[in-house]
């Protein structure tokens, strides 16, 4: 065992010894931005690099917002983000115009903490606006009731919970309320963070699941990625076609593909309440920001190359890391716009 | 450097060194005056890049931004009032709790307590200001939250529910949590510096007490704390900066909702919360000036009741040369 052990050592050690002095030098690349896909990145540069290992591209999640602000100031060479630039933002970069690439899909789940209730819950878009507008205020509430039959609901009052810190995620959850209430999105709108109407706030995913799972008679949201990681309960939500769809890779996707048909040319859309009967409502892209012109040549192929990359065999690393992938349509979009950087 | 010295003879190069060695008093006064406008410069440029980079928020605001309790990012209405309130009320609180016990146990530590224990306990005590405040927080969620949801906060409805500091549902998240985990935060601080400051005391001031027939509580309590108490005093004021700026643990059980409520079981915010809850993602110059300008509102914060202890210490130190 330890002698085994040793060879091996010495063999990683001489891989290593012999990789650092064959590796050319570096084109270094620095990145910066969400949170949510920071993950299947780090792969994929990771990945990336193994191919060519001239380039090196560095990645600080720091928050969507921090990313866009970090390439409006001009100190990374490109953005990510949960939620595409709005005019203003893009009116702020004047000496180039950003691109827009979809990269992975995430999903936001409801996912409950009712003591005595076991079953996967249907939720409708009313359902969900009135719980989160603190209007339906008793898990007993009569909308609740109609969509779940044979569930013994307690009379008890909801704890809503939602995230505290500025994200992605939050953008997503109140774009899509904002989409299916009228009264939402004239009393609170969406945002990266809102004025909620109800409810305690947790820090991330982790503290949002940590409140719903020790508060009891509660609901929160958190990513598809994280639920699923965790193994935590999530309920489904009635999707624009009328059916109860409950998360997972295959109905995000759909609800990409959904929304492909009207994909505008520079991919800044909203996919939540997609058309399409299995599409998932509450889903999103998460983008990488390019700008469309680099002065240096290398870094400009380099990045080219990535992105062919990605949408092809990158992809295929979705799955076993928790995203979903982009459907065909999309990528072959995408494969179009990567010309455009110059 | 010191060989160098020896090294040398003594030539007129050397004597000039020596000579400006003994001038070492300009040379001091020089370093260590640098040194003290240094941490002055630092607080003054805190200032200004605090007062230049909320400028906008400032001038849409105005005075108001202290008074108004609305926090909309969405319509970039801002008002730093429920931040204000939860800042100080949960310090309050934590210093309400924390100051009796922790003051207490540095007077046993050092007055009572046999000098081995009194060792131990003083460095298990020290190792709690090294723990950082996210293992706190953590702490507190498992423990803390669910004992106040489940045992605590029922406790307190069914006892002094009446009042409206206890009403409400048992949520274990709120200001009572956030004041508590703050109090636990701050013993470290006014036990250990307290117990210095009441071992500094001189042997003769006990002595002198217990030769005039006072019992060892009474040479305790009416001599040696009143000659530490700016010691102890000094120890509350360190506690209360470090409440008051404390964010990682109180954002994780605070329950983060931007509203005043009168009841101490209601979540509530603080003011280093929420630059740390939202600063990352806030786009919008507006909303980033806002931001800051709850920087400046807490710094002012700190000012003022370091100002107050200040006067407090002034106050109580005429009157003890006046007993004196």
């Amino acid at each position: 065992m330890s002698v085994t052990r040793q060879r091996l050592a010495i063999a990683l050690s001489a891989i290593l010894i012999l990789g650092s002095s064959v590796s050319l030098p570096a084109e270094t690349i620095n990145a910066a931005g969400a949170t949510f896909p920071a993950v299947i990145y780090q792969k994929w540069f990771q990945e990336f690099h193994k191919l060519h290992p001239d380039v090196q591209i560095n990645y600080q999640s720091l928050g969507s917002g921090a990313g866009i602000q970090q390439l409006t100031q001009g100190t990374v060479d490109f953005g990510a983000s949960d939620m595409p630039m709005t005019n203003e933002q893009l009116s702020k970069i004047t000496k180039v115009k950003v691109l827009h690439f979809p990269t992975v899909l995430g999903g936001l789940v409801p996912t409950y903490n009712i003591p005595g209730v076991t079953a996967i819950l249907n939720f409708t878009p009313e359902s969900l606006a009135g719980i989160y507008l603190g209007k339906i205020t008793k898990w007993n509430d009569a909308a609740l009731k109609k969509d779940n039959p044979g569930v013994n609901f307690p009379d008890a009052e909801i704890q809503v919970v939602h995230r505290s810190d500025g994200s992605g995620t939050t953008f997503v959850w109140t774009d899509y309320l904002s989409k299916i209430s009228p009264e939402w999105k004239s009393k609170v709108g969406a945002g990266t963070s809102v004025a909620w109407p109800t409810g305690l706030g947790g820090k991330g995913n982790e503290g949002v699941a940590g409140t719903v799972k020790q508060t009891a008679n509660s609901i929160g949201y958190v990513e598809l990625i994280y639920a699923a990681q965790n193994k935590m309960a999530y309920g489904a939500i009635r999707n624009s076609a009328g059916t109860f769809v409950r998360a997972d890779f295959d109905s995000v996707s759909e609800a990409a593909a959904g929304a492909a048909k009207n994909m505008p040319d520079d991919f800044r859309v909203s996919i939540t309440n997609a058309p399409g009967k299995k599409a998932y409502p509450v889903s999103s892209f998460t983008w990488l920001l390019i700008p469309n012109k680099f002065d240096n040549a290398t870094k400009k192929n380099a990045i080219q190359s990535f992105l062919k990359w990605m949408l092809a065999e990158g992809q295929k690393f979705a799955a076993g890391l928790d995203y979903a992938a982009l459907p065909q349509p999309v990528v072959a979009k995408e494969e179009k716009q990567i010309g455009l950087i110059q | 450097m010191g060989t160098a010295v020896i090294a040398a003879p003594p030539q007129p190069a050397a004597r000039s060194f020596l000579k400006r060695l003994r001038d070492g008093d300009k040379a001091a006064h020089l370093i260590t005056l640098i040194f003290a406008a240094s941490v002055f410069l630092v607080t003054v440029f805190l200032v200004y890049e605090l007062w230049i980079h909320s400028s906008t928020s400032r001038a849409k605001f105005g005075l108001g931004f202290l008074f108004t309790s609305s926090w909309d990012p969405v319509a970039e209405k801002f008002g730093a009032l429920p931040f204000i309130y939860g800042t100080v009320l949960t310090s309050f609180l934590a210093l309400l709790i924390s100051v009796p016990l922790a003051v207490g146990a540095a007077i046993f530590l050092s007055e009572l307590a046999p000098p081995k224990l009194s060792n131990t306990c003083t460095f298990l005590v020290e190792l709690l200001a090294a723990v950082p405040s996210v293992i706190y927080g953590l702490l507190a969620i498992f423990t803390l939250v669910p004992f106040l949801s489940k045992y605590g906060e029922p406790f307190l409805k069914n006892t002094v529910g009446f009042l409206p500091l206890f009403k409400g549902a048992p949520l274990g998240y709120g200001y009572l949590a956030a004041g508590l985990v703050l109090a636990i935060m701050t013993f470290p601080f006014i036990i250990s510096i307290s117990r210095e400051s009441l071992l500094a005391v001189p042997i003769e001031q006990r002595e002198a007490a217990l030769a005039l027939g006072a019992t060892k509580w009474e040479s305790t309590w009416q001599v040696v704390v009143p000659h530490a108490r700016l010691g102890i005093i000094g120890s509350i004021f360190l506690a209360l900066a470090r409440a008051l700026g404390e964010t990682m643990a109180v954002t994780m059980v605070i329950g983060n909702d931007p509203s005043i409520h009168a009841s101490l079981l209601k979540p509530g915010y603080t003011i280093a919360a929420v630059i740390a809850n939202e600063f990352t993602e806030a786009t919008g110059d507006l909303y980033q000036g806002a931001l800051v300008e709850l920087g400046l509102v807490l710094f002012l914060i700190t000012i003022i009741l370091n100002a107050s202890a200040q006067l407090l210490i002034l106050a109580t130190t005429k009157k003890g040369s006046k007993q004196d």
